[in-house]
């Protein structure tokens, strides 16, 4: 499927973390045909495996590739006389909640919007400050009767954007993080299979990361891979914000360098960018990377990780705004790197003879 | 001298390989076994003289923190992050080396003739700060950094001498406590002694939780370099630790109880074998023991320190005599753990 496709559909679905059941059909479906088997562990998380193609001497390797599929969202928290109060999941700025729509799941889905008073019935004190949580509100339309019938505490409420294409092969939408990252994967499982690749890969859209990394920590314990790979989106150049931190969109996939990251990891994938002539950036991280990353590092006695990130602006806004030419270049980094590992790499990373 | 060459040396927290191959020097030939694994730890074991089946974890981490360069501006100027905790305060009109080829550069600042009286005493963050290395360009600069790089203070060793035989010197956190380990390494113990010289304690224990995993001990004891603020202060506060007091016992600090009985093995030990010591004032700082004893299904563990003046700033100060202590102390706390009930 082409990439402006897949990332509109992977946008537009729902996922908040804990709910992440519709993305991960829609992920299942597009795997399907360049994986041998799928399934679901016990948190959620979608696992694929695509072999590898080894000889019966050479030990069986395996790379696993994770890009989180929730996204944040709302939960309802009150019924208030025909508005629904709701708090949050994951992180989010505030400022950017009045006026958003969204679709509150209840017994069905009701579109619905974060309302807020007009400037003509607002105090001129309030106006410059931000509206604190305990005052928004989601008006769905309904009176109050209706809306106790259709909706209860603890339903979703998901964030509502259609994407949107702007020039350049930009395209900004909700969800880009980390949607924009399982389109990386899709992309890498498809060129993948037109290439020789002699270690196993675990393909694993991850669940809640958005609320501490939990799908990663599961699963990775779970596949045990021999080394793992995470894949997310980075803070892009945007105005107002300075360039020491950020990257820049439209200039290739991130490579993340920092303890976070092993070294060598790090070296093979800038090596295969230079060696392809693959765009790409570095993303120096002194500490926690904020991603999937962190947790797979750490699964058990320990596993040699990387992180490839895709540039992005406005994270955490339903104006997430990326590169096309980005999420191409991601797939076939990706691809590319999988291809070329070989039992030589195993030693140089030092890697035990796999028990069978 | 090891203290000298482990304090000179970089292991700034994601890059200790430098550390890691002294320290491998100075142990190779004492140990029956060492490995490294994923994120860097080297691990050595000691098999113990067959007396006792216990397995014991010693752990000391080998990073110090530091920077790492973030942007390289277009006239030159590198900016960069703290890796680790570290008040930007101190890193005012600093010198630090930067990446394997130790370039020289200095955290530079406006004269003092050219600040208004307001902006002087207005701290600066890290975000004003920027590391000079002499160019002018971008370009330049490239040619000597690149994006990522480490870079650690700036500072010899060097001993002061006195009553208290002190030393100077940067990252005594934790590079006393990887001297100490080094020298329990060189004896043999009724158990099987596993050593971890651990990676990236200082931005959240994190070799320390993959090491205690592998190893799987039955009892850890972590040797660390700790505060020591015993100095003029505003309240009347007891220090976390006074110089020259003698090796520090955690009782808790913000993530461990320690655990009772091997702290009251540590004192019994002291109490016997008149080895001068002190505790740790509770409730502050954290140590990779923090992590240790959450492992799998969880390890009895307590941390042995030496105090250190100005941790997390380029120079700090210790005590010959409270390394000494340390490493004294757990010795004769070793030959002594055997005789310990640990059952519940």
């Amino acid at each position: 499927m082409q990439v402006k496709d897949l990332m509109q559909q992977l946008s537009e679905a729902q996922g908040v973390s804990g709910y992440e059941a519709p993305v991960r059909e829609l992920v299942r479906h597009e795997w399907a045909a360049y994986v041998d088997e799928t399934g679901v562990d016990a948190l959620g998380n979608l696992i694929a495996v695509r072999r590898g193609q080894t000889d019966d001497h050479s030990p069986r390797r395996s790379i696993m590739l994770a890009g989180h599929m929730d996204e944040i969202g709302l939960l309802v928290t009150k019924l208030d006389e025909g508005f629904v109060r709701f708090s949050t999941v994951g992180g989010f700025d505030l400022r950017v909640l009045p006026g958003q729509e969204v679709t509150v799941h209840g017994r069905r889905d009701l579109s619905g919007v974060i309302g807020m008073r007009p400037p003509h019935v607002t105090d001129p004190a309030d106006r410059d400050k931000v509206v604190p949580l305990e005052e928004l509100f989601v008006d769905v339309g309904l009176p109050g009767s209706e809306l106790n019938a259709q909706v209860r505490v603890g339903d979703v409420i998901s964030l509502r954007r259609p994407f949107t294409e702007l020039a350049n092969e930009l395209v900004s939408g909700k969800a880009f993080d980390n949607r924009a990252a399982l389109v990386g994967i899709t992309k890498c499982l498809e060129h993948l299979s037109t290439l020789r690749h002699a270690w196993d890969v675990h393909a694993v859209a991850t669940v809640q990361e958005e609320v501490g990394l939990k799908g990663a920590l599961t699963s990775t314990f779970g596949i045990a891979p021999d080394i793992g790979i995470a894949l997310d989106v980075t803070h892009g150049d945007m105005l107002g914000v300075s360039e020491v931190d950020t990257v820049r969109i439209g200039e290739g996939p991130a490579i993340g360098f920092g303890p976070n990251i092993h070294p060598l990891m790090y070296a093979r994938l800038l090596e295969t960018a230079k060696s392809y002539e693959i765009a790409h950036q570095i993303e120096p991280i002194p500490g926690r990377s904020g991603t999937d990353a962190w947790a797979m590092q750490v699964t058990r006695a320990g596993i040699p990780t990387a992180l490839l990130s895709i540039p992005l602006r406005y994270m955490h806004t339903t104006v997430e705004t990326l590169s096309l030419r980005d999420l191409e270049r991601t797939g076939r980094l990706l691809a590319l790197f999988v291809a070329s590992l070989d039992e030589g790499f195993a030693q140089q990373l030092g890697l035990e003879p796999p028990s069978t | 001298m090891l203290l000298r060459q482990l304090s000179e040396a970089f292991g700034v927290s994601g890059h200790e390989g430098p550390v890691r191959e002294l320290i491998l020097g100075a142990i190779q030939d004492h140990v029956d076994d060492h490995r490294v694994d994923a994120l860097g730890n080297l691990i050595a074991k000691k098999r113990g003289d067959g007396q006792s089946s216990l397995k014991v974890m010693v752990a000391a981490h080998m990073d110090e923190v530091g920077l790492m360069i973030m942007h390289i501006e277009k006239d030159g100027w590198l900016r960069f992050q703290p890796v680790g905790g570290i008040d930007p305060r101190i890193l005012v009109a600093k010198r630090v080396l930067i990446g394997d080829d130790r370039v020289p550069g200095v955290i530079g600042v406006t004269p003092v003739h050219l600040l208004d009286r307001k902006a002087s005493s207005k701290a600066l963050e890290i975000k004003d700060l920027a590391i000079d290395i002499g160019v002018s360009s971008r370009d330049e600069a490239e040619n000597h950094v690149k994006l990522g790089d480490y870079a650690s203070f700036d500072v010899a060793y060097e001993e002061l001498g006195g009553e208290l035989r002190t030393a100077k010197g940067k990252a005594f956190d934790d590079r006393a406590g990887c001297v100490a380990l080094v020298r329990l390494l060189q004896q043999r113990y009724p158990f099987d002694f596993y050593g971890a010289f651990t990676v990236q304690e200082e931005i959240g224990a994190r070799g320390a939780r993959v090491a205690a995993h592998a190893i799987a001990p039955d009892v850890a004891f972590v040797l660390e370099g700790t505060i020591c603020d015993d100095m003029p202060k505003k309240r009347d506060l007891s220090p976390t630790t006074s110089l020259g007091a003698g090796p520090a016992i955690t009782l808790m600090d913000r993530t461990l109880i320690a655990d009772r009985r091997l702290v009251r093995l540590l004192v019994d030990t002291a109490e016997e074998t008149g080895i001068a010591h002190q505790f740790k004032q509770p409730g502050r700082g954290s140590t990779d023991a923090g992590i240790i004893h959450l492992s799998r299904q969880g390890v009895p563990s307590a941390v042995v320190s030496a105090p250190i003046r100005n941790l997390h700033s380029p120079v700090s100060v210790l005590s010959l005599n409270d390394l000494d202590g340390m490493v004294q102390l757990m010795q004769e706390s070793m030959y002594r753990l055997t005789e310990r009930d640990l059952s519940r």
